[in-house]
């Protein structure tokens, strides 16, 4: 399979006032083209930070250690993305090879601005081309995503269309480009079920189509078992399970994956309690030492646990796991 | 109507004016002849898409949104309101037992109060304790149940993280003792292990305290985890009403039946098998003829086109309002 890109021991922390905060910690991945991740973890856990690194995108007030790098494949040759800094080559990577959309379609649209005229200056910022050759692209881009009447609908604001309809124009937008890779940001959470039905229906279409990698940031385990080849589970800025996603969803090996599941209200077992994982997730500023889920953790084996961050073991060769239950049991 | 009754409404409608002039406006109807009855200490769900009008629903039941048509009777056994015709007094002590949870707990607190004070202000404005010892000793008390500490009460709302702020919210609402709650996608802005302790929190805080709920939410697994009684709206009216266990393993009406089948299956290998449902649904402001899910309807006939069905009796306690439920959905 083609690479796409590769993540290797991303590390990401923010100046502020009160100090350096850790968001993103040694974090290491791979994707190929045409394969999904789901990227799952609770609010804070540094799945957003890690997804913007992609596109070195974070704020300026960003440092990232000089282990860390990401190395983007393309048709031209590898983009060591983290070296770029002019922003004609970061050009190349936002919007170019890879986009991105958000969680709340009405604020990634300008207002006052037409649906047709963003997508025309996108597409005239990325590749040669007249403003009637953009508008007829991005018009054959509405109509792929399944808007009706896309000549007219072209001309509208953001305001004039539903939240699915805003989120298929968000869609197209980010797609007119062709990116080989799409990061999709809660892109369903604001939608209702029915309509959150249709775009994943929508988005998976489209991986076999263009041939991309989407990472799909979710905080819904349902919707990374309907979508996603392989899962990455983050806790606090660490990546702490990654596998097939039959296996994470079925067999998940990590305790703070089993306690997400068991967390989770499922419909084929009503009766079955909501176990919620004790405790919330620590202030980043108070990252405890050692595994970083010990301080929440039913599963402790040890003093190892609170002392050394557990090395990440492959318990099968697309399987791998941090936690020092498994310590030995694994290829390092 | 029975004694275990807590709220019973029949065909009640809430309108609202749009357009300008005299003869030049129109009526949207947010909620339309719903009639429904919740009894006490149930766990009532309503689900629905956005545009359903769960929520105005939910508004006209603690009289925050006036009733345009149709009847809501309150009978908690000490008192009965009929809410469309409540004198400034009644309303007054309505408030006490009706309160609502919101949402967003990030901005349902003022920034700028204690968390006592968010907590104690519904007892001072209302006018329940007599003096500070007395708000104090009730604040304390409703703070313990919602499992929050001394320390937490003299903090402000930006220390705490959102499973926190939404148990003071809960503590807000249930600080004047209500017997009637309803909880507006209350766990909707929540992480899923959040989510479940709160989810548990308020099904501790009923059986403890013998609290009715009505529970909006979108979310078809949680309202099937923590519901004993659902209702689903489409287009402002009630398509469908049953006992949870019987609507999840037989819902009757097509509109119920996609809901459904949309929710994304934990199972991998349910992809592609989800019937789906095409469209979206219609503005209120320009709502189809006959039933109003007749445009997205894969079993639409001429009938549905014209005359709007009304809910009937499918079995026992489950309606279904749908001229084919019965051709459909009976085997």
């Amino acid at each position: 399979m083609d690479r796409l890109i590769d993540v290797e021991n991303l590390t990401l922390q923010f100046r502020t006032d009160e100090g350096l905060i850790t968001a993103v910690e040694n974090v290491s991945f791979s994707l190929n083209r045409g394969e999904v991740m789901g990227l799952v973890g609770e609010s804070g856990s540094g799945k957003s930070v890690t997804a913007k690194a992609l596109m070195h995108l974070n704020a300026s007030n960003a440092v990232y250690s000089p282990e860390s790098r990401i190395t983007l494949h393309t048709d031209s040759g590898t983009i060591d993305v983290l070296s770029l800094t002019r922003a004609a080559d970061l050009k190349v990577v936002r919007g170019g090879a890879i986009s991105m959309i958000f969680q709340e379609p009405m604020a990634s649209f300008a207002p006052s601005i037409s649906i047709g005229k963003q997508m025309v200056e996108q597409l005239q910022l990325h590749a040669e081309m007249s403003k009637a050759q953009a508008r007829e692209i991005s018009i054959e881009m509405l109509d792929r995503v399944g808007i009706s009447d896309p000549s007219s609908r072209v001309d509208q604001y953001a305001f004039e269309l539903s939240g699915g309809m805003r989120q298929r124009a968000m869609i197209a937008m980010a797609l007119s480009t062709k990116p080989r890779l799409l990061i999709a940001d809660e892109p369903t959470t604001a939608l209702d079920v029915t309509i959150q039905a249709q775009v994943i229906d929508l988005m998976k279409e489209l991986v076999d189509e263009f041939n991309m990698g989407i990472i799909f940031i979710t905080h819904d385990l349902g919707v990374v078992a309907q979508t996603a080849d392989k899962v990455s589970v983050m806790y606090l800025g660490r990546l702490i399970e990654e596998g097939p996603v039959r296996e994470v969803i079925q067999d998940p090996r990590h305790p703070y994956t089993k306690g997400l599941l068991a967390a989770l209200p499922r419909l084929d077992d009503l009766d079955a309690p909501l176990t919620p994982v004790p405790g919330d997730i620590p202030s980043p500023l108070e990252r405890p030492r050692g595994c970083v889920f010990n301080t929440r953790c039913g599963d402790v084996v040890g003093d190892a646990c609170s002392a050394t961050v557990p090395l990440e073991e492959w318990i099968d060769p697309a399987h791998r796991v941090s936690c020092h239950i498994y310590a030995g049991q694994g290829a390092s | 109507m029975s004694d275990d009754v807590l709220i019973s409404a029949s065909g009640l409608s809430v309108g609202y004016r749009i357009g300008k002039g005299l003869f030049r406006h129109s009526v949207l109807k947010a909620v339309d002849n719903v009639s429904v009855h919740i009894n006490r200490g149930s766990f009532f769900g309503l689900v629905g898409e956005s545009g359903s009008g769960k929520t105005t629903l939910g508004r006209a039941l603690l009289n925050a949104v006036p009733i345009t048509a149709g009847s809501a009777i309150y009978d908690d056994g000490a008192v009965k309101y009929d809410l469309t015709a409540m004198s400034a007094d009644e309303l007054g002590d309505y408030r006490r037992r009706a309160q609502l949870i919101f949402q967003d707990p990030y901005a349902a607190l003022s920034p700028r109060m204690t968390v006592r004070d968010i907590i104690a202000e519904p007892l001072e404005v209302m006018k329940i304790t007599s003096s500070r010892e007395e708000t104090d000793e009730r604040v304390r008390e409703i703070a313990a149940r919602c499992r929050l500490n001394l320390e937490h009460l003299r903090r402000f709302p930006h220390a705490f993280s959102g499973g926190q702020r939404q148990r003071i919210s809960i503590a807000r609402a249930l600080v004047s003792r209500p017997q009637f709650i309803v909880a507006d996608e209350a766990v909707a802005a929540l992480d899923v292990s959040i989510q479940a302790d709160v989810l548990n929190l308020l099904k501790q805080l009923q059986a403890e305290m013998g609290l009715t709920f009505m529970f909006i939410s979108h979310d078809l697994s949680v309202v099937a985890h923590t519901c004993d009684h659902v209702a689903v709206m489409y287009l402002g009216r009630l398509v469908e009403t049953a006992p949870t266990r019987q609507l999840f393993a037989a819902p009757r009406h097509p509109y119920t039946k996609a809901l459904f089948s949309a929710i994304p299956s934990l199972n991998p290998d349910d992809r592609g098998r989800a019937q789906r449902l095409e469209g979206e649904i219609p503005s209120p402001t320009n709502q189809p003829s006959g039933c109003k899910f007749h445009t997205r309807c894969p079993h639409a006939i001429d009938r549905c086109r014209t005359e709007e069905p009304q809910l009937e009796v499918a079995d026992g306690e489950h309606e279904v309002a749908c001229h084919r439920w019965k051709d459909l959905f009976t085997a």
